[in-house]
């Protein structure tokens, strides 16, 4: 849950971006970091085994400007997606703000995206949480790899709820500020009340 | 729903910094960190230029979630302490008030029998502050969001 400083005029949100292993998340993370000004960003922390597969979380601070005099800073997560490290990802959705669904659109993910989007509505719950109550957004990744499903396809299967969803090829960039954009939006107006 | 959002304000956070600065001086620790078991850090005291409190808030977080992972996999409560021994440096950990997590970096200046009887009192003491946060109701300054327009999140992003 986000943290309010008044005596430092600030508050801290917590993203997670979830979603099937090797679609991406980490992929978004790398590259808000590397686009980001020196001033709005902290140091990037990967805990990834030898393989650069993510083990536990990776970690990225990210300062995005003021509201009304308050400091806004999101502290964006990746859980790792490989399924036997369910564990670490119950925890790591501890205390979440918002979620980012990234969905890998090739054909072969189809079942993989399904399963993870099950795994975190339950995971949600095990920790007391509601997907459809939480600032919640999808992203359908990978459009620029061959043999991919159509986003209407995508939306039809894992957007049931309608929430906002955004097309992305996050190894290049387009995509991931837009899905942030979207997500931190929607924790700001639930913070707002609204 | 679980944690609840935390909102410190001037007076415990000041609070808070005293029993820091107190442990800092009493335990002869090179740093003390307070950090929200989500990560976020609340309070600090001896911290040097150089330390990526950032990201040491977020590992402590994670490696605190981690241990408390496996507590409930052996069907234990919680371990309420952990202790990592560095060559140079070592870190003790402890939760508190179910929610803080009180985190000292020591050197040889120091010693761990030190360090835990020190961090016992500080304890109680972020205890009655946390207890006393918790039990403490809202006040006005929160509606400072509730003015937030859609234009001014808009505005955070540029055109």
């Amino acid at each position: 849950m986000s943290f309010i400083n008044y005596s430092a005029r600030e508050i801290n949100f917590k993203i997670v971006y979830y979603g099937p292993g090797l679609c991406g998340k980490t992929t978004n993370l790398e590259h808000i970091y590397k686009v980001s000004k020196p001033e709005a960003k902290g140091k990037m922390v990967s805990l990834a085994t030898e393989t650069e597969r993510t083990l536990f979380f990776d970690f990225l601070p990210l300062d995005l400007g003021e509201i009304r005099g308050f400091k806004t800073r999101f502290h964006l997560y990746t859980v790792p997606g490989q399924v036997f490290y369910d564990a670490s990802r119950k925890l790591i959705l501890r205390g979440v703000d918002g979620v980012c669904f990234v969905a890998d659109s090739q054909d072969a993910r189809m079942d993989a995206n399904l399963e993870s989007l099950e795994n975190l509505r339950h995971n949600l719950e095990d920790q007391g949480f509601n997907l459809d109550e939480l600032p919640y957004v999808i992203q359908f990744n990978k459009r620029d790899m061959p043999e991919i499903v159509s986003v209407e396809e995508l939306s039809a299967q894992l957007n049931p709820t309608r929430v906002p969803e955004f097309e992305a090829v996050a190894i290049e960039g387009p995509g991931v500020f837009e899905t942030l954009k979207g997500l931190a939006r929607q924790v700001i107006k639930k913070q707002r009340g609204s | 729903m679980m944690n609840p959002q935390l909102a410190l304000y001037d007076e415990e956070l000041s609070e808070i910094r005293e029993v820091a600065d107190r442990l800092h001086q009493d335990s002869r620790a090179r740093t003390i960190l307070i950090v929200d078991k989500n990560g976020q850090l609340i309070g600090s005291s001896g911290v040097d230029a150089e330390l990526d409190t950032t990201s040491l808030s977020s590992l402590v977080a994670g490696n605190v979630a981690a241990t408390g992972g496996i507590a409930k996999l052996i069907e234990e409560e919680e371990f309420t302490g952990q202790y990592h021994e560095g060559k140079e440096i070592s870190v003790h950990m402890t939760i508190v008030a179910r929610r803080i997590i009180l985190v000292v970096l020591f050197d040889k200046n120091t010693t761990q029998g030190l360090v835990r009887l020190r961090v016992k009192k500080a304890n109680e003491a972020l205890t009655a502050i946390f207890d006393a946060l918790a039990a403490k109701p809202r006040t006005q300054e929160e509606d400072v969001f509730k003015e937030i327009t859609d234009e001014d999140i808009d505005n955070l992003f540029g055109p």
